[in-house]
């Protein structure tokens, strides 16, 4: 710029030259925040363990035949697996075996929620994978996600024969999680 | 022993990286020149030394020595040669040495090539670049050393992740690095351009080559981790907006920017402060690339061991590396000369508008990536973010980008007429009412598709019609268009190229996602099944034994009507020292569309439940993916570009800038 820039525009880009640095610390914030050893992403708020599953009625997945989900449905005395799960979560497909293989194998009572999915979606991957669920709730908003404080899918939930949330597995179950905490789990609270 | 020599080296190559960091800097800004020429010999040695150490851990991994803790959790002895020695970076611990390696070979180098360079600028940049080292080579030793040794022996090891013992893992970490670590260069000379005080168009033709052959090998990086994503998970997809997939993403698209922005600095010497703003964001989004990937702070289908002290001891490096340079843009950008004007309306006002919609995609992606992390930060809730989100926001950046990709190249510098070079493009605007309509008519839908399928159709004319018209085809004889296609810069040819690889590698993006047909059910053998015209026969499956695994092969017998198209044989794996399955895809691609076709599981009645995809144009993805790396390539053998040119063409007088036609 070859005319006299007045103290004014000088000031002004200053500051636009400072705004990178600004946002970069704002950002650092976070990953420093993040970092904090006591914050566990894989765990769950110790706020929601053993405390009652949360209030929710959620009908079932659009143009499938069985039945929905609500909260009344997890105080029948049993204990109970409820997996929250989308078509379009990647991870999803890597627990399915497993989800499969518990309704199965172990007849232990499985339900799912169907989280901010396309019906037709949900529908084709529930008919291309195998079904595992005795019950779905379609959770098209992700409302009744917020209140579970599902972080992401997949996540599963164990719920005593009380209806109160005992164990939340954070991303996929696997071969691991299934013989190490969810079985033992699950045998430990059916006593 | 060898694994201390290799300790050792790299040991003495963080001391030589602090002698590199700090004598020729110093000398610079004393106009020393004996301790600016200590700058080339130390790259050097560094460089030696790195390849002491990454040779010292090769060794270890190849004859299975069980002493070194780092081998002993991802090696086995019967694993095949091949992933012994990329089983080296199959892992944190060595996948840092390869960072480190690529980034002294980048230094090395500039010693080698950089003859031309003004030597204060030289010594700068390889101080620069050595800083870089210091950070990594003492994150390295101090929490990965990778030749950390274990006693008692083990008899055997862990063995490598199955998942990662496949050809197309096995060169995509090189690749990637080579990508993420080729930005350092760009980001060093815009550190020593900030401490110098000064960009001129000299500095923009040093600073594109190297970011154009970073950009060639994230390009190619990041396009084997998805083909091998492709081919391997056997979900038939081949991206999945995963965290570990944006953050090598976010440093393409920012990189993308810089390539065209360093256009106009070296053009019209404009756009400076902003050019070197996105050199430095873009090497800093490779750094907060590996930071996220190994932080463990974000929930991701990639998993790296990761460690909190890591965390933070990377978080550590990104302050001062990010912040740093920042403090010093906030500092010293002020200063810089603004340069040529220019109309909205003209080349640089396309690369600037360009700039503008990779900055917004790139930004899209970053907030899609980070906010389940800053919503739980301020409100505690969680929540996730899926491929619904970019879609609503990556796609609609996206395609005003590419509709102007098609003008760009057409406009003149400083001022264009927008209604001629629209006039030019009817061709294009045919070639994508064309194709939009060919699209409803095989396919019928959905709307987006069908416009998205118009637009990479303009892309790939308009870019054509482009190149056409400058060696005026058509228009004068033959022979002539063959004399002026040769005498036009390569880097015009390699634009051409690297457009119209885009549009291709856009076609098959969008109909692979609009026009996917899937199939899955339960087959005996002898069973058969349609899908997408072609019918799909389930021979017979075979137990085979591999060199480390146990696998049911499948043999799949496509046909067409009454004509045989191809056998596949999909593969379920299962390797039994980590207990862990894989899947084999079997892939047929005719060209227009790829036949995919995955085992499962045996049911009781001797079933096996087999998917079976029809992936419409998949393999224009790859196609087109390649074409944009052959065209980097092509622009790199510009002789304006070329590294190493002979000092006496860089010495050219500094306003000469060949006019682009």
């Amino acid at each position: 710029m070859t005319e006299a820039m007045t103290s004014g525009t000088i000031v002004r880009r200053r500051l636009i030259f400072l705004a990178p640095l600004v946002a970069f610390g704002v950002l650092a914030g976070y990953f420093i925040w993040g970092l904090n050893p006591d914050r566990h992403p894989h765990d769950l708020p110790s706020a929601m363990i053993d405390r009652p599953v949360p209030e929710f009625s959620l009908p079932t997945i659009e143009g499938m035949a069985g039945l929905g989900l609500s909260a009344d449905d997890l105080r029948t005395g049993e204990v109970t697996l409820v997996n929250f799960f989308a078509s379009w979560c990647v991870p999803c497909r890597l627990e399915h075996r497993y989800l499969l293989e518990l309704a199965k194998d172990d007849k232990v009572r499985l339900y799912g929620v169907n989280y901010k999915n396309e019906p037709a979606e949900a529908r084709a991957w529930l008919t291309g994978l195998g079904n595992p669920y005795g019950r779905i709730g379609a959770d098209s908003t992700g409302r009744v996600g917020i209140d579970w404080g599902v972080y992401g899918v997949p996540e599963t939930y164990i719920i005593d024969r009380t209806g109160r949330i005992r164990y939340r597995q954070l991303g996929p179950i696997d071969q691991k999680a299934l013989d190490e905490t969810i079985r033992p789990m699950i045998r430990k609270l059916s006593q | 022993m060898i694994p201390e020599i290799g300790h050792f080296a790299m040991i003495l190559a963080l001391l030589v990286a602090l002698v590199q960091g700090s004598v020729p800097i110093i000398g610079a800004s004393r106009g020393n020149a004996a301790w600016m020429d200590v700058a080339r010999p130390a790259a050097l040695l560094q460089l030696v030394l790195i390849i002491i150490a990454f040779l010292a851990l090769m060794w270890a991994h190849v004859v299975s020595d069980f002493t070194v803790l780092n081998v002993v959790q991802n090696s086995h002895t019967t694993k095949p040669l091949l992933y012994k020695i990329t089983g080296l970076w199959g892992n944190h611990e060595g996948s840092m040495v390869l960072w480190v390696l690529i980034l002294a070979a980048y230094g090395a180098a500039v010693a080698v090539f950089g003859g031309n360079l003004p030597p204060p600028l030289r010594a700068r940049v390889l101080s620069v670049q050595a800083w870089i080292a210091i950070g990594f080579l003492a994150f390295s030793l101090l929490t990965s050393n990778p030749f950390e040794r274990i006693f008692p022996a083990p008899i055997n090891g862990n063995d490598l992740n199955p998942l990662l013992q496949d050809p197309g893992l096995a060169f995509h970490p090189p690749m990637l690095y080579s990508g993420y670590v080729g930005f350092s260069m760009a980001f060093s000379f815009a550190i020593a351009a900030l401490i110098e005080g000064r960009v001129d168009p000299a500095w923009a033709r040093w600073v594109r080559p190297w970011t154009l052959v970073a950009w060639c090998f994230l390009t190619a990086g990041i396009t084997l981790g998805s083909w091998w994503a492709y081919y391997e998970l056997g979900w038939g997809g081949w991206w999945f907006w995963d965290p570990v997939e944006n953050a090598s993403f976010m440093p393409w698209l920012m990189g993308t920017a810089l390539l065209h922005s360093a256009i106009v600095v070296e053009k019209r010497d404009a756009l400076k402060a902003w050019t070197i703003l996105l050199a430095i964001l873009t090497f800093s989004l490779s750094l907060i690339g590996t930071f996220i990937v190994r932080s463990g702070m974000l929930t991701s289908v990639h998993a790296f061991a990761t460690d909190p002290e890591r965390g933070l001891f990377i978080l550590l490096l990104l302050c001062v590396a990010i912040g740093g340079s920042l403090i010093l843009f906030a500092v010293r950008g002020p200063s810089l000369q603004p340069g040529g004007l220019f109309a909205p309306v003209s080349r640089e006002g396309a690369l600037v508008l360009n700039n503008l919609l990779l900055v917004a995609a790139c930004g899209t992606v970053f907030l899609g990536t980070l906010y389940p992390l800053f919503l739980e930060a301020v409100s505690g809730d969680k929540i996730s973010v899926g491929p619904p989100f970019y879609n609503k926001t990556f796609v609609p950046i996206m395609v005003p980008l590419i509709a102007a990709m098609a003008v760009g190249p057409f406009l003149a510098w400083k001022r264009a007429d927008l209604a001629g070079v629209l006039g030019r493009l009817k061709l294009a605007f045919a070639a994508a009412v064309a194709a939009a309509l060919g699209a409803v008519a095989l396919e019928g839908g959905p709307v987006l598709a069908v416009l998205t399928m118009g637009l990479a159709a303009w892309l790939l004319v308009g870019t054509l019609a482009e190149w056409a018209e400058r060696i005026r085809l058509f228009r004068v004889s033959p022979g002539e268009s063959v004399r002026r296609a040769r005498s036009l810069p390569r880097s015009a040819h390699g634009m051409t190229l690297a457009h119209a690889g885009l549009a291709i590698a856009m076609a098959g993006m969008v109909a692979a996602a609009a026009w996917k047909a899937e199939s899955v059910k339960v087959m005996r053998p002898g069973e058969s099944v349609d899908l997408a015209g072609y019918t799909y026969r389930l021979e017979r499956v075979e137990p085979v034994q591999g060199p480390n695994y146990s696998s049911n092969m499948a043999f799949v017998t496509i046909t067409r009507g009454d004509r045989l198209v191809a056998q596949v044989t999909p593969e379920k794996r299962l390797y039994p020292v980590q207990q862990m399955p894989t899947t084999e895809a079997g892939i047929h691609t005719t060209g227009l569309a790829d036949l995919y076709v995955v085992i499962g599981d045996p049911d009781a009645a001797g079933g096996w439940t087999v998917r079976i995809f029809y992936e419409p144009m998949v393999p224009w993805i790859w196609a087109g993916v390649l074409l944009m790396v052959i065209g980097g390539g092509v622009s790199l053998s510009d002789r304006r570009l070329r590294l190493g040119a002979p000092a006496r063409r860089a010495k050219a007088p500094a306003g000469a800038t060949p006019a682009r036609a």
